[in-house]
């Protein structure tokens, strides 16, 4: 991940920063490593209870503090830990990235999916798609702190 | 009904509930220290009631001040401040049998800025209302302006102009315009990202964080405020874009299927930002996916305190499709 100077874009690699809920898809995440799935190494992986947990801050922060792409995994519907988490974070992303899209962040630096724990190979589809998108926009700009 | 018969008339009203003893307060407008302001009004005491006025310029939210108040309370109110009162009953906030609701109904309010803006910022010493029209003594001659032209952004837009809870109703009722749905955040909504990016960070800039928007909106209740957060700190307390930028959106979120779009935030922004510019995004968003206007029926639960199976999914990744399709525009 890049902080402080515009990187050159030659030679950039965007940093990504995936929240995966705990009961699906970070295990998701594991079986994609115990079935030896090949993805790119530009997510940081932040695991959280459930994709219910996290609060639209915690997308907003990543991107203030410099991330390029944020992505957010969750159980599918029906399968989530706590009955119904993953169902009512779904109706906050449908805003989140509406607002987000329409202050400007582009299409393409923000992603929802669902993966379960079996999905290791689903996940490595998902980080390779999500980085190559974000590698397409180049680093982001638009939240990012500035200090003055 | 004219002007001067509501006020006769809240003021009737609102002795009755205080002699009775119907009720401990009543929450209304007095005026303010200067022509075109009304200020809130709380009155304990039957003579006191000759303080209350109304007029086109009480356009604070009252529902803002039943909060945390022991006793019952009556309010006057208009349609905005009644759908923020079904909002706070719906979230536990306050209990409808403990409030009496004198509802007025309600034209649009004046945008005492606008009304500045076109008599050339003269200092304005006197406004009476007559037949639609403003007559403003401004630098001691008369001028005569149409109500329509200096109404409100939010209550241009308006598509509710009687209470929807009422205990108390004065005067007749107000013709419901047509809803006139979200052409603006349509438009905006077409414009390519950069230029709205810029758009959004040319209002920003004007936004001193001064949180008057916060703290004079009736569903910002939070006792800790994100904003006030120190650990962690979510957002800086100064002006740089970053922060300016994540408190505004946040805000937006937090406010998204319960902003009543009463525009109070506007008219307290002392830059006149146009806080619209993201809250009316949301409100599209929750009437067209969720089919949901705040503060229209209290026994419809709030859209983000619950989920329906069939809510929209095309806005998901999908790696064999390889690409999302967006979400709402």
């Amino acid at each position: 991940m890049t902080t402080g100077e515009n990187p050159s874009t030659a030679g950039w690699e965007p940093g990504i920063v995936a929240f995966l809920c705990n009961w699906c898809s970070y295990a998701g995440a594991d079986s994609a490593g115990v079935g030896r799935h090949q993805y790119p190494s530009s997510v940081r992986i932040i695991r959280v209870p459930c994709a219910g947990r996290i609060s639209p801050f915690f997308i907003i922060s990543a991107f203030l503090e410099g991330a390029d792409g944020v992505l957010v995994s969750g159980c599918h519907p029906g399968d989530c830990h706590y009955t119904s988490g993953n169902l009512i974070a779904r109706r906050r992303f449908i805003l989140l990235k509406s607002l987000l899209e329409h202050a400007g962040v582009e299409e393409g630096r923000l992603w929802f999916t669902w993966v379960s724990a079996s999905e290791g190979g689903r996940f490595a589809a998902v980080v390779d798609t999500v980085t190559k998108r974000v590698r397409a926009l180049g680093p982001a700009s638009c939240l990012r702190r500035r200090f003055i | 009904m004219e002007a001067s018969a509501i006020v006769r008339t809240v003021r009737e009203r609102a002795a009755e509930l205080l002699a009775s003893g119907r009720v401990d307060l009543v929450i209304g407008f007095e005026q303010g220290s200067m022509p075109m302001r009304a200020a809130p009004c709380f009155v304990s005491d039957a003579d006191g009631t000759d303080r209350l006025v109304w007029n086109s310029f009480c356009g604070v939210n009252l529902a803002r001040f039943l909060r945390g108040r022991h006793g019952r309370i009556a309010v006057v109110a208009k349609a905005c401040d009644t759908r923020a009162l079904v909002e706070l009953i719906k979230e536990n906030q306050l209990c409808r049998t403990d409030m009496v609701v004198i509802g007025v109904p309600c034209a649009g309010m004046v945008d005492s800025a606008a009304v500045e803006e076109i008599t050339g910022h003269a200092g304005i010493t006197g406004v009476e209302e007559a037949d639609g029209r403003l007559l403003l003594t401004a630098g001691g001659s008369p001028v005569s302006l149409p109500r329509e032209d200096v109404l409100c952004r939010s209550c241009r837009r308006c598509s509710t102009r009687n209470p929807v809870i009422c205990d108390i109703a004065v005067g007749e009722r107000a013709p419901e315009p047509e809803i006139p749905g979200f052409l603006d955040v349509d438009q905006f909504a077409a414009l390519p990202s950069e230029e709205r990016r810029t758009r959004i960070e040319a209002e920003m800039k004007r936004c001193i964080r001064c949180n008057a928007c916060r703290n004079v909106c009736p569903m910002c209740y939070c006792v800790r405020c994100f904003a006030d957060d120190a650990f962690p700190q979510w957002v800086g307390r100064g002006g740089d874009p970053g922060s300016v930028m994540s408190f505004h959106l946040v805000r937006a979120l937090h406010l998204a299927g319960r902003c009543v779009e009463c525009g109070a935030c506007e008219r307290a922004c002392p830059t006149g930002v146009d806080l619209g510019i993201l809250n009316r995004r949301m409100s599209a968003d929750v009437y067209r996916h969720f089919g949901y206007r705040p503060g229209m029926a209290p026994e419809i639960p709030s859209p983000l305190s619950t989920f329906s199976p069939g809510d929209p999914e095309d806005f998901m990744l999908e790696p064999d499709r390889g690409r999302s399709c967006g979400c709402g525009g």
